[in-house]
């Protein structure tokens, strides 16, 4: 507790807990005696990796909890209600009118068949607090602070006719139409590009500093959080490890974890593993004109063309780093390069010799030397299998091992990315994220590769779990010389770990740089554009912070 | 940096947990009602008391009575021994066909849904002007052309039941190959009868055998009705549906030779339903 409140707190919560019945029967405490304060117009943050229980908290505060959890001791008190006390009844009456809700994925949260304006405006009809059309020009009003283009006519169209940013402001708009006491941010810029982020940040920054009610900022980014909160809760593990002012938090940590955390924010700059033996080697991964897209062929071109002209060359050692943002065709990119999407024109080259295009026509021995890994760790693995099994799989179908000699190599790779070896007979669906990522690591490197494709492997991770697979990814380009291609949106990643870097815009490399280079020598506007985009640490940086109009309109995807 | 946030969790719980394959009691109660019909089935010459088809007593429709536990149909022969012997037509004839069909059409669908292109194109289209054709109306013909026996009915009813299948799981198995491990395993170099066998099939498991399930009560109601016509079993065995039609007449009489032909059809295929609804969770939510 900081003490500074006079007035009593807006929102108040003692010794909350909330446990959970898993599908075995088992009692899990998700989140274990959590007290926090909101004073009138004040926003926390709640901060915490995935399971920390961030958003379990949030959900509580509305007296909500996921299936299968339910609140079981402590009191949450908002003004005058006493939401744990609460019958079912009182609590859907005071969602919406005193607590409201801004969603992670907004695409998801607006119903397609519906106008904006319709869904934004259904809360008032719910609780019957103003007439339709006075809550149509509050709607308006709420568009045009929220800094929405053509404010009065947004609201008829329907959500795919909007941007994600746009549509991510209108979720606040809808939250904010009946005037709540206490909104609810849950990762709402998470799913966003950076260059779009800054917009809706910038928007509720204003909005909240306006409107006077209260909110909690549910976020892993503490970059995110340094604009936009007063204070931070960090959680983890259904704990609070530390309360403190944003300024506190970020400047003179006192727990360990949030070291951690801040720690990882700012990872070391790579230093190159040179392996610089014959010179005269040929590069591991060269791509030459690359064309490739999706839909119908049609005169040798796919309706969708995505890739366009994409020359590269990887030495063998080094990592190649390609940032961009959705859209911009670096998925793609790998796709084309493993052989998935077969390229319609241009080559590319493993180690001097020319790849088919498609991964039909390529040898084992080619497949084997090129992995991929991809960003969604959970659906990348077969459910159905042991994790052993999984592992088990690449080692039979490339090296022919069997039985005790397959066994023990299972072991050796799951060392190799420092998981217990009991590990392997676990299903997916028992392991966390990083530990998943750790598994698909693990299964690229069963094939003992020379080149590792990593398509955003890190993105869908925390902050701290993401910047340890980054050091495990390091240590295994020391021991076993391994290069790698990484492709992120996020460019602090890829300079902690990249050697070159190369920027996508639609599809097309706009920029070719070192990476240590790229922060201050990049000349592409878009590059710059994305550079200045990424978040800092620091409170005053999204205040301060300046682009140039017209490039935004140019480049960005708002 | 080490991974404690990650490693700690672990430690806590290093055994796989909890038991695996556990019913509930509908379960149970469901998987038992089967076991028991199969064994009536295998056993039925060594349980009935009487020869199915002779006539045991002079009443027609008799009641229920010491000597016949559940009384006589319209000619006076016995009905438990003839339900008895019915289980095997009914609950084999349905086992086998629904086993064929599903098996059958999911492989296909699986295939389908990894080749793609061309293949699929064709055998979808294919399936799917033959699944225009009315159940009863094919069955008609075909019994009609080649005359009724055990083997042609199985592969009739599969033939019906089929195309229903292959959607099924062509549906499912599509949606999974689109799966990033399915996507690896290609890129790793897998042929389509791995990527079939160990990355989509367990993943469709579930739903498939609910389906099954579904599918095996059809095709019972299906046999039945046409034993019904007069296409199914022919006389003087008879399997249950064939009982029932037999036995119609009696119903004004009250006779309990309509009434427990009927029980051991709703008894059958309500149980397959309980059992495959209650599957166990390990099964069941697999691809959910």
């Amino acid at each position: 507790m900081t003490g500074t409140h006079t007035k009593p707190p807006l929102v108040s919560v003692r010794d909350l807990k909330i446990g959970a019945v898993t599908d075995s029967g088992r009692e899990v405490e998700i989140i274990k005696g959590v007290d926090f304060d909101i004073a009138p117009g004040e926003i926390l943050a709640l901060i915490g990796e995935s399971g920390s229980g961030k958003t379990t908290i949030a959900l509580a505060l509305m007296g909500h909890t996921r299936t299968g959890c339910s609140i079981d001791g402590g009191q949450i008190r908002i003004g005058d209600n006493d939401v744990t006390a609460m019958s079912r009844r009182a609590r859907a009456r005071i969602r919406g009118t005193e607590v409201s809700y801004v969603p992670q994925s907004a695409a998801a949260a607006f119903n397609p068949s519906m106008r904006i304006i319709d869904q934004v405006i259904e809360t008032t009809e719910i609780h019957k607090l103003m007439p339709k059309a006075q809550a149509r020009s509050k709607a308006v009003e709420l568009f045009r602070a929220l800094a929405l283009p053509d404010a009065d006519t947004i609201g008829n169209r329907y959500p795919h006719q909007v941007s994600g940013g746009q549509l991510q402001r209108l979720s606040a708009a809808m939250a904010l139409i009946s005037d709540p006491q206490l909104v609810i941010f849950d990762e709402p810029t998470t799913a966003l590009d950076v260059t779009t982020q800054i917009e809706v940040l910038r928007a509720f920054k204003s909005i909240m500093a306006q409107g006077g009610c209260a909110g909690v900022y549910v976020s892993h980014d503490l970059a995110v959080v340094a604009q936009i909160a007063d204070r931070i809760v960090v959680l983890r593990g259904g704990e609070v490890q530390e309360e403190g002012t944003t300024e506190q938090i970020l400047t003179a940590p006192t727990h360990p974890y949030t070291k951690e955390l801040l720690a990882a924010f700012e990872p070391l700059p790579h230093q190159s593993v040179a392996i610089a033996e014959a010179e005269d080697q040929s590069p591991i991964l060269e791509a030459r004109n690359l064309f490739a897209g999706y839909g119908a062929m049609r005169n040798g071109e796919p309706a969708a063309k995505v890739l366009q002209d994409v020359s590269f060359t990887l030495e063998r050692g080094r990592n190649l780093g390609v940032i961009g943002e959705s859209g911009s065709g670096k998925s793609t990119l790998a796709r084309a390069l493993a052989g998935i999407l077969s390229p319609y024109s241009g080559e590319v080259l493993l180690d001097g010799h020319r790849l088919h295009p498609d991964l039909t026509g390529r040898s084992k021995e080619d497949l084997r030397r090129m992995q991929i890994v991809f960003q969604l760790a959970d659906t990348a693995l077969n459910p159905g299998h042991s994790v052993g099994n999984i592992l088990a799989r690449p080692l039979t179908f490339y090296h022919g091992l069997r039985g005790k000699t397959r066994e023990k190599r299972v072991i050796e790779l799951l060392d190799m990315v420092h998981l217990p070896a009991n590990m392997r007979h676990r299903a997916p669906s028992e392991l966390s994220g990083g530990q998943k990522q750790r598994v698909n690591l693990a299964r690229a490197l069963a094939a003992e590769p020379e080149l590792v494709l990593c398509d955003e492997i890190t993105s869908a991770l925390d902050t701290v779990v993401a910047a340890a697979i980054l050091d495990l990814l390091k240590e295994l380009q020391t021991e076993l010389g391994l290069s790698y291609m990484f492709i992120s949106h996020d460019l602090s990643t890829v300079e902690a770990i990249c050697d070159d870097v190369l920027v996508m815009f639609k599809g097309e490399v706009v920029e070719a740089l070192p990476a240590h280079e790229m922060s201050e020598f990049a000349t592409h506007p878009y590059s710059r554009l994305l550079i200045s985009s990424i978040p800092r640490l620091d409170t005053g940086w999204l205040a301060g912070l300046e682009q140039d109009p017209e490039l935004i309109a140019q480049f960005a995807n708002r | 940096m080490t991974p404690v946030s990650e490693t700690t969790r672990v430690s806590e719980d290093t055994k796989p947990s909890g038991p695996t394959f556990v019913f509930n009691w509908v379960g149970r109660v469901g998987l038992a009602v089967i076991l028991f019909w199969a064994l009536v089935a295998l056993a039925g010459p060594f349980l009935s008391p009487y020869p199915p088809g002779e006539i045991v007593d002079w009443d027609y429709f008799g009641p229920v009575s010491s000597d016949y536990w559940m009384g006589t149909d319209y000619l006076g022969r016995d009905i438990f021994s003839r339900i008895i012997m019915g289980a095997r037509y009914t609950v084999g004839i349905a086992l086998a066909a629904v086993t064929l069909a599903c098996t059958i059409g999911v492989v296909l669908g699986m295939i389908a849904a990894v080749a793609g292109g061309w293949f699929d194109m064709i055998l979808s289209r294919f399936l799917d002007a033959y699944n225009g054709i009315p159940s009863l109306l094919f069955g008609l013909v075909v019994v009609a052309a080649v005359g009724s026996s055990i083997p042609v009915l199985v592969l009739t009813l599969t033939a019906i039941y089929m195309p229903g299948s292959y959607r099924f799981a062509r549906a499912l198995a599509v949606n999974i190959n689109t799966m990033d491990f399915v996507t690896v395993a290609r890129a790793r170099g897998e042929g389509t009868p791995y990527l079939i066998t160990r990355e989509i099939f367990p993943n469709i498991l579930g739903p498939v055998l609910a389906d099954l399930g579904l599918r095996f009560v059809f095709i019972v109601l299906v046999l039945s009705g046409l034993s019904f016509l007069g296409l199914g079993v022919q006389p003087p065995n008879a399997d249950w549906g064939a009982l029932v039609r037999e036995n119609i007449e009696g119903l004004s009489f009250g006779a309990p030779a309509v009434i427990f032909p009927s029980v051991a059809i709703a008894s059958l295929t309500i149980s397959v339903n309980m059992f495959i609804d209650n599957l166990p969770t390990r099964i069941r939510d697999r691809s959910e």
